[in-house]
């Protein structure tokens, strides 16, 4: 008996090696040409003042690094990003919690409403972008014409520079929080009925099983959140170049919208690889220290 | 063995097939925004080029105007894919493409095209005295205005020559209660015209090569400082629409198509574009347009003649084959670039063919296009693409003072070291 088990383990750990022989190969080949190489080209190209013809020739050092962080157009959309975690934390996912907590229940037409609030989640940026420079066209724009009706004349959202950040973080708080109430409501479904009755048999109020049973219960799911709106926020582009294209003054880039805007259309793909590189490592310190701080149990 | 020799051989058929078919295959790279009339046009010299040089064959791709820029560089990397001819505004993105090798050097197949096209023309395909293109077409960046809206407000075109003119009809006509100019500010370019404009007034035909050459400063000298200066105070006036930092280009063709302002400083293709912008689809009827100068400035060195616009044309991408520059040639012909004139789809650079335009206000370009001594290349393009967008971004911030006069000059000079 025991010596069968063990010529068995024996037989599919050679299995494992044979089929890790066949399978990995093709995969890792993949991502080392899709994923390893390009994060090494752009660390080095980050070190050329290179346009993008033939071979990156002039070796600059640092300087790329340098007038990057000198450069108030790349401070501006760093703080952008920031802002767009902390919105995205303190509105966008309260918001997605309490739509979740109103339609976790089977109560009538919940599930028409999910629908509803996730629907822009699916929306393709792009299109959300365009929908929304025109909702904030001071011209033609619907919002326009409402204050036009109230009295009040047309308003240029977009061609401020404060509003028109206000105007990008409605449009995201618009665009993702259904995303987030999706994972919410899986995770409020997932809670054990039996802990809620429980609770309430100890005189818990509707407040402290809030408190002491959903957040709880909930934790893993709402960490989750967090994670992806905060990776989500650095990322974030799309939505940024059909609505405001940066502007005005550049008030509105997002670090990969500067990157885009000063690197790739003007040409300078060292400069535009230094940005990359710094975007990349901030994402990455931010992925595995979160993840070691916070989803170690996850 | 046997399976490599025959693989070998089925091979060497199937080369010498395709070159039966073909000796010769041109690979034509043109922008998709081009019109229907222009295409027609393309396809029909290329009939005729081939009706006349059997096998060569000529394939006419595009690419949209944006899409093209972007995937060009690494097109001309690809010796299997880089284009044999490709659209080209000159300036730095073209001189960094000769630096770079990737374009052919045609200067001797070229050269009978100096009795048919002007010098200056030719120049701007041209880096360190050798041939790489050949140009097509050229316009001028230019006031555009409405006129009934000028006559509404009691401003004459005409009277408008000084810099002070124009900032007194400006007030003129936004006291009559009409919104004076339109630009599209949110593509910042639009405004970038101004600030050409300003430096080629304040210093003449040499300000920007002398820039490009560090003398006096370059970039940070008076000359451009004083053009900020004066855009700033033009902006003072708040000259422009309701939201213009946020108006797109195409918006505010769309505008001055609706008469929602009166002036608007733009290339020639707003005469063609300002119909389908705007809201009836139509726009203002050509006989409602009119045209004036840039002013000149008070002690300026720049003449009213001077003019600002592309001259744009052809490349020659390395390894092109020799029939590429006969073909040019071929196409830069009298004939079509007179019926290219004629049906008003682009103004070409071929001499004596102004006269077949027919169109009264490109007509009118045309005659300053003729009469110009100095035209000047668009800024963002003669610049290069890393230059050029700075030099957007500051017009737009020194004109809403967002930005000095002296940091926008610095923010250039700045760009122009670091390229």
């Amino acid at each position: 008996m025991t010596v069968t088990t063990i010529q068995e383990s024996k037989g599919a750990a050679g299995g494992v090696w044979v089929a890790a022989l066949i399978f990995l190969p093709p995969a890792l080949l993949l991502f080392t040409v899709f994923v390893i190489l390009p994060i090494g080209e752009a660390a080095w190209y980050g070190f050329y003042n290179w346009d993008g013809y033939n071979r990156p020739q002039n070796f600059v050092g640092l300087k790329n690094y340098i007038s990057l962080f000198n450069n108030s157009s790349f401070r501006t959309a760093l703080l952008n990003n920031l802002i767009i975690i902390a919105v995205s934390l303190a509105i966008q996912l309260p918001l997605a919690l309490a739509m979740a907590l109103l339609l976790a229940r089977r109560a009538f037409g919940s599930v028409a409403f999910r629908l509803i609030f996730f629907l822009p989640y699916i929306l393709a940026d792009v299109a959300a972008g365009l929908i929304f420079r025109f909702i904030f066209d001071g011209d033609y724009g619907p919002l326009s014409g409402a204050t036009q009706a109230l009295g009040f004349g047309p308003v240029y959202m977009l061609a401020s520079p404060t509003w028109a950040m206000v105007a990008l973080l409605v449009v995201i708080v618009w665009k993702y929080f259904g995303f987030h109430m999706m994972l919410f409501i899986a995770g409020l479904q997932g809670i054990d009925r039996n802990l809620y009755e429980a609770a309430e048999i100890d005189g818990a109020g509707a407040f402290q099983r809030f408190r002491f049973v959903t957040i709880p219960q909930l934790s893993p799911m709402i960490k989750l959140s967090v994670f992806f709106s905060v990776i989500g926020a650095l990322q974030f582009f799309d939505v940024v170049v059909p609505l405001t294209g940066g502007g005005p003054f550049n008030a509105t880039n997002t670090m990969v919208s500067f990157l885009y805007l000063f690197g790739i259309t003007r040409m300078r793909v060292g400069f535009g690889s230094a940005v990359g590189v710094v975007l990349f490592v901030i994402c990455v310190t931010f992925a595995f220290g979160y993840r070691r701080l916070l989803m170690r149990d996850d | 063995m046997k399976f490599r020799t025959f693989a070998l051989a089925s091979m060497g058929v199937a080369l010498g097939a395709t070159a039966a078919f073909a000796d010769t295959t041109i690979r034509w790279l043109h922008l998709s925004n081009d019109d229907a009339g222009t295409v027609e046009l393309y396809n029909k010299i290329i009939h005729d080029f081939e009706a006349e040089n059997k096998g060569v064959k000529i394939q006419l791709q595009d690419l949209e105007n944006e899409a093209f820029k972007a995937k060009l560089p690494t097109m001309l990397q690809s010796e299997k894919d880089r284009p044999n001819i490709f659209y080209s505004w000159g300036g730095g993105v073209m001189r960094a493409q000769a630096k770079a090798g990737f374009l052919e050097d045609i200067t001797a197949a070229a050269a009978p095209l100096a009795n048919t096209i002007s010098p200056t023309a030719l120049e701007a395909f041209q880096v360190d005295g050798k041939t790489y293109g050949v140009p097509q077409n050229t316009g001028e960046v230019v006031f555009f205005y409405n006129k009934k809206l000028f006559a509404q407000a009691g401003v004459k075109a005409e009277d408008i020559k000084t810099w002070d003119d124009f900032l007194a009809a400006v007030k003129k006509i936004k006291a009559a209660g009409i919104t004076p100019i339109i630009v599209g500010g949110g593509e910042k370019w639009p405004m970038h015209f101004y600030w050409s404009y300003l430096v080629m007034r304040v210093g003449g035909a040499h300000a920007l090569d002398d820039a490009k050459a560090g003398k006096d400063g370059g970039f940070k000298n008076a000359t451009f400082v004083e053009a900020g200066k004066r855009l700033h105070e033009l902006a003072a006036l708040e000259p422009f629409q309701a939201g213009y930092l946020s108006t797109s280009h195409p918006q505010a063709e769309g505008m001055f198509g609706d008469g929602k302002g009166a002036i608007e400083l733009m290339g020639q293709w707003l005469l063609t574009a300002q119909g389908p912008n705007a809201a009836d689809g139509k726009g203002q009827p050509i006989d409602n347009i009119g045209i004036f100068s840039f002013p000149t400035l008070p002690g300026g060195k720049g003449e009213a003649t001077d003019t600002l616009g592309g001259i744009n044309g052809w490349l020659v991408g390395k390894g092109a084959p020799k029939e590429t520059a006969e073909f040019l040639k071929f196409f830069s012909q009298e004939k079509y670039q007179r019926e290219a004139a004629a049906k008003g789809v682009y103004i070409p650079v071929v001499k004596g063919t102004e006269s077949a335009i027919e169109n009264p206000v490109l007509k009118q370009i045309g005659a300053d296009l003729a009469k110009t001594k100095y035209h000047q290349n668009f800024f963002d393009q003669d610049l290069g693409p890393s230059v050029g967008r700075v030099v957007n971004d500051i017009s737009v911030a020194v004109a809403a003072g967002k930005m000095s006069p002296e940091d926008g000059a610095a923010a250039v000079q700045q760009a122009w070291d670091e390229q």
